[in-house]
């Protein structure tokens, strides 16, 4: 590779920093889709989670390697994306002082925001349930996470927190999801708003599906 | 003066292969000594100064635009003529070259229009090379159709864009040369004036339009194509930039200008709605292959809707006239066809000044033939065009139209090279008066634009530069260049300085009042004679009393405007004159002395000739000379459309 | 049928119209302008307003515009908001004051974006468009060695898609328009219209490369999807020509990494 290829390698283009979003968004997204329908497992009841979560952390290589790429997903999702809204406010100078919108939805204006609580979000919940350090009243649930996850959505304020950012996780998926299909150019006018709404259903089959949980917690389905 | 056309001897057929052979060439390691001027970036400035470059000059491109790409050979709407004879219908060089000539009612040289036919066919292999998206038959092959003033289908065409995508075509061309370095494009500069060193064009003085720098450039040679005079008439389909200072200025130092009465009126535009107005707008002539052209026979039915006019008492006035080409008249019989109904008082729309100044163009029968998607298919930009303007919606209605200038036929005299009769100055396109004679067929400006472009100045201009010595050229610390700067200098500093009561507008529209209403459609002695001395007046007017806002530092609209309607002035007695002494009609210059039951007379005998104009001094009336057209192979006859 | 002769009445206006000298800060003016005939285009209207400034002794407001037919793409002007304002699909210079209220407040901007730095009041500089183009947006083809036109053909289908990418006129509302100042519209016109057409094959990635470089280096922002500009664009060009441009380019980039000069390919498909 020449030298010119690998400096554009390390400063990606316009269209480049797209890419990342996009393919890391993709590995972001179907994280989601498995993290999601293993919680559902908590409707089966608690052995059946809890056999999922011991067959996970016996499978220590597995989980890491997954993580791994999660980790570093999220790290370019984050990074480009920063650089992104950065560059596009600069770019942007200051836009007209009497701005109209025709066509640019609310999902697409506010990803950098819809972002930042989703990164908040995540880092409680790491917190919250994998190293186990906040809002758990300093119980220790070992292998329990039926228990765990029970007791963790008794908490209304938690339980409101983790449904708002669900419901932020479906409008930035909604976005999201369709313009991967456009980043890689496989999206045009016919296939458009079918996209739209696979990408819509998407963010609510996700954002749904998590919200079940605590709502069943909270609603006493869930003990 | 001299007006030696130097057309090559020999059969009509032969004389641009021979006279090729015989051009001199540059050695291709000396080319880069030379620098060339181009002066306009439209098709054939665009082509031209991407020919140069390719060829290994060093070019230099100005224009006022803000960029190559809108110089306004894109509004060209109908499409380019070549002799490809692609649809088998009996098309040839010849046919296309007798085609133009006579629609140039035996008003353009012989050996030019020929030669214009002849690298018509070259035109569209380098537009198609280029990536123009022609029109296309299923099997991949090109489409044409058909245009007025001809029986054969020889019109290319990308939808009703065609100028556009050729203009995009010539302009990436010159858009490769800029990014490899070998030609300069300086955008937003307006040429102001030229630079004669020896008596030979040296250079050219411009002025920055954003920073209102007044610099001058030294070359060896000067290519100048800046189109046409259209906006003397104020109410034109020109852009508004387009303006005559750059050649009226190279007039000035010596230039002749030649037939600037020859001003085509185009049929199908827009008709006026108001005082307001700033531009006419033409719509393609192409539309006649389907509109049929009709006003009521009565009066009375003139204020109805066209709904309510039945069919009886239609007067489709140009199938009546000419029967064998109808509604495909050309532009010239066309626009005076509309303008005599009108006259009667049987013309249709709104009435601006009292007058109804309009003529039904309708689709119905081509709906009901083709089906209202096939119509929207051909001409659908079109009819969108027409209802955001009108807001009307020529599906249900037929649309209206009245004719407007449009083109201007005459332009810089120049020889069979394109060289005026200033050595090293040559001229492309519109700004040149040589091929359509007194009258353009449609389709025809693009293709001499880029015949120029392409296919002629990259020969002639070699030829010339041959003979100069490279690296001569003149430093611009020369006099001659710092006494054309001041001269420029001191025009701006007299036009801001001036602050009167009226705005550049104000003369402008003044001055379109006047040519349009006295040289316009129909012209007459008496009218001519007044509109001269009207114009006199108002020149003086104008420089007693005109205002200028604005900076002589910073982007200056009204500064821009009122050095082109002050050259507009002087040129408007110029080409009011040029009318007054064509004592016949012809093509576009109607003498309503001189007619046959409405139809032109011409007068072979007496003015077979080009008039060409000499500038004699500041309020002075021109010098007129002739250079007499010789016809080699062509029969002059009455052109008959009927 | 109904037939309507649109009616001729006037409207009184307030207008907000931004003022500015190139490299200075600006701000907006205020100036009421009466008796605006509803049939006068937005430019005619901008006309007037001139007029009575030049009545009043004072500078005019500099606005780009030429051919106003809708083609040149020289007009420019962010109206209410919306560049070309309010109407979908047409430029200033053919948007027409009937589509205004009598007694309406205008607010009249130039195109806001870095890489369209003010030259005066309402008129910008757009060479970064140009720009673009000279680094990659043509076709080779010297003059004179073009072969037998119809020695190419071009599937219908293929050359109407061109068509439509090739009707940009490169006016920069898309740019205007976007929320990022992101010129993807006009570059995936332009593209496409090179890229799809079997002539443009041999450059196809040498251009598609170089021509987002060129883009990137001239400050515009990045494409995020809003799709602002397609609704902007006065030539309805669609976000298609996006989806297309970022497939090319991935293709390009993807066979430069793997080809071994790790120079573009010279060679189509």
């Amino acid at each position: 590779m020449s030298a010119s290829s690998c400096s554009s390698c390390c400063q990606p283009s316009s269209i480049g920093k797209k890419v990342v979003m996009a393919l890391t968004g993709l590995i972001l997204a179907g994280f989601v889709l498995g993290h999601m329908s293993g919680n559902l497992l908590m409707f089966k009841g608690a052995p059946a989670i809890n056999e999922y979560a011991k067959w996970l952390h016996d499978h220590a290589g597995l989980l890491w390697a997954a993580r791994v790429v999660l980790i570093l997903s999220v790290i370019a999702h984050i990074w480009v994306g920063i650089q992104l809204t950065l560059e596009n406010r600069a770019a942007r100078a200051g836009g007209p002082a009497d701005e109209a919108t025709r066509r640019a939805t609310v999902a697409s204006r506010t990803m950098p925001y819809s972002g930042v609580v989703i990164l908040a979000f995540v880092v409680f919940h790491l917190l919250h349930y994998t190293f186990r350090t906040v809002a758990l009243d300093g119980a220790v649930y070992g292998d329990d996470v039926y228990k765990m996850v029970v007791a963790g959505f008794s908490c209304r304020s938690v339980s409101i927190f983790y449904i708002i950012s669900m419901l932020l996780l479906c409008l930035h998926l909604s976005h999201g999801v369709s313009s991967v299909f456009q980043t890689l150019g496989l999206r045009n006018e016919r296939w458009r708003s079918r996209l739209d709404f696979v990408a819509l259903a998407y963010g609510w089959i996700i954002a749904l599906g998590f919200i079940s949980i605590p709502l069943a917690v909270l609603t006493g389905c869930l003990k | 003066m001299n007006l030696d056309s130097k057309t090559p001897a020999g059969p009509l057929a032969d004389k641009w292969n021979n006279h090729k052979a015989k051009l001199r060439l540059v050695n291709p390691a000396n080319r880069r000594k030379y620098h060339v001027i181009v002066v306009g970036s439209g098709l054939a400035g665009s082509a031209a100064a991407a020919s140069f470059a390719e060829m290994g000059y060093e070019v230099s491109c100005f224009c006022y635009q803000d960029s190559p790409r809108r110089a306004h050979s894109i509004a060209a709407q109908g499409g380019i003529n070549a002799a490809k004879n692609y649809q088998n219908d009996g098309d040839s060089v010849r046919r296309l070259f007798q085609d133009t000539i006579k629609g140039g009612d035996y008003r353009a040289r012989e050996a030019n229009v020929y030669r214009l036919a002849q690298v018509s066919t070259s035109i569209i292999d380098q537009c198609v090379a280029q990536g123009v998206p022609f029109a296309r038959e299923y099997g991949g092959l090109l489409a044409n159709r058909s245009f007025g003033g001809a029986q054969v289908s020889r019109t290319f065409y990308a939808r009703g864009q065609t100028g556009q995508q050729l203009l995009i075509g010539a302009y990436s061309a010159l858009s490769r040369q800029i990014g490899l370095g070998t030609v300069k494009m300086y955008t937003r500069h307006e040429m102001l004036d030229l630079v004669l060193v020896d008596g030979k064009a040296k250079g050219i003085v411009t002025r920055d339009l954003v920073t209102g720098a007044v610099e001058s450039w030294s070359s060896d040679v000067v290519v100048v194509c800046t189109g046409g005079y259209g906006n003397v008439f104020y109410l034109s389909t020109n852009a508004q930039g387009c303006n005559v200072t750059a050649t009226f200025r190279a007039h000035r130092r010596g230039a002749g200008f030649a037939n600037p009465c020859y001003t085509q009126i185009h049929p199908t535009c827009i008709p006026v709605h108001g005082e307001d107005q700033s531009k006419l707008t033409l719509m393609s002539e192409s539309l006649r292959n389907d509109g049929r052209v009709w006003v009521p026979k009565n009066k009375v039915d003139c204020a109805k809707p066209a709904s309510e006019v039945p069919e009886e008492a239609r007067d489709y006035f140009l199938e009546r006239k000419y029967p064998s080409y109808g509604n495909l008249a050309p532009r010239d019989i066309a626009s005076r066809a509309a303008k005599e109904v009108c006259d009667e008082g049987r013309g249709v729309g709104q009435l601006v000044d009292g007058k109804r100044l309009g003529v039904y163009l309708d689709f119905s029968a081509a709906i009901k033939r083709l089906g209202e998607a096939e119509v929207r298919a051909r001409y659908g930009n079109l009819f969108d065009m027409y209802e955001n303007i009108t807001g009307e919606n020529a599906y249900k209605q037929p649309m209206r139209i009245f004719p407007a200038v449009h083109y201007t036929m005459g332009g810089l005299w120049v020889d069979y090279n394109l060289q005026s009769n200033i050595p090293g100055l040559f001229v492309g396109g519109e700004a040149n008066f040589s091929d359509h004679g007194a009258n353009r067929l449609g389709a025809s400006a693009l293709m001499q634009g880029l015949a120029d472009g392409y296919f002629v100045l990259p020969y002639t201009v070699t030829d010339y530069l041959a003979g100069e010595k490279s690296g001569s050229r003149p430093s611009k610390d020369a006099p001659e260049f710092k006494a054309v700067v001041k001269d420029v200098n001191d025009r701006v500093a007299k036009l801001l300085s001036i602050n009167g009561t009226k705005s550049p507008r104000y003369y402008h529209k003044a001055l379109g009042k006047i040519t349009w209403e006295k040289c316009g459609m129909a012209r007459d002695k008496a009218g001519l004679e007044g509109a001269i001395r009207d114009l006199q007046a108002l020149r003086e007017d104008f420089w007693k009393n005109v205002k200028v806002v604005g900076s002589g530092d910073a982007l200056a609209p009204e500064l821009e405007r009122a050095g082109r309607v002050a050259d507009f002035l002087d040129f408007g007695i110029m080409m009011c004159l040029d009318a007054l002494t064509r004592e016949e009609s012809c093509g576009g210059h109607f003498r309503t002395e001189f007619q046959d039951a409405g139809e032109a007379k011409r007068d072979d005998a007496q003015y077979a000739h080009a008039a060409v104009w000499e500038w004699t001094g500041e309020g002075q009336l021109p010098a007129r000379h002739v250079e007499p057209l010789v016809y080699e192979e062509t029969q002059l006859s009455t052109r008959s459309y009927k | 049928m109904v037939e309507s002769h649109a009616k001729e009445t006037t409207l009184a206006l307030k207008l907000r119209v931004w003022r500015q000298r190139r490299g200075q800060p600006g701000a907006f003016e205020e100036h009421a302008l009466a008796a605006v005939p509803t049939s006068a285009s937005f430019l005619e209207m901008m006309d007037m307003l001139n007029e009575q400034l030049i009545k009043a002794g004072k500078d005019t407001f500099a606005f780009d515009h030429d051919c106003r037919e809708g083609i040149c793409g020289m007009c420019s002007m962010t109206i209410n908001g919306m560049p070309h304002g309010p109407i979908p699909g047409v430029t200033t210079c053919q948007l027409h004051m009937r589509n205004f209220r009598d007694g309406e407040t205008i607010t009249v901007e130039p195109w806001r974006a870095r890489a369209f730095p003010v030259l005066k009041d309402l008129a910008v500089d757009r060479s970064g468009f140009d720009k673009v183009i000279q680094s990659g947006g043509f076709i080779t083809v010297r003059t004179g060695s073009a072969p037998e036109a119809n020695n190419i053909p071009v599937p219908k289908p293929i050359a109407d898609e061109a068509m439509d990418a090739a009707e940009c006129i490169g006016c920069g509302a898309c740019v205007a328009s976007c929320k990022n100042g992101s010129a993807m519209l006009f570059v995936g016109a332009k593209i496409n219209h090179l890229n799809i057409l079997p002539q443009g094959q041999a450059e196809r990635d040498r251009r598609t490369l170089a021509m987002v470089k060129t883009m990137d280096e001239a400050g515009f922002g990045n494409c995020t999807n809003y799709g602002e500009c397609q609704a902007h664009c006065p030539k309805s060009i669609t976000l298609d020509v996006i989806a297309k441009l970022n497939r090319d380019y991935l293709r390009a980039r993807v066979k430069e990494f793997f080809s071994s000069t790790g120079k573009p390919s010279k060679g189509g498909d």
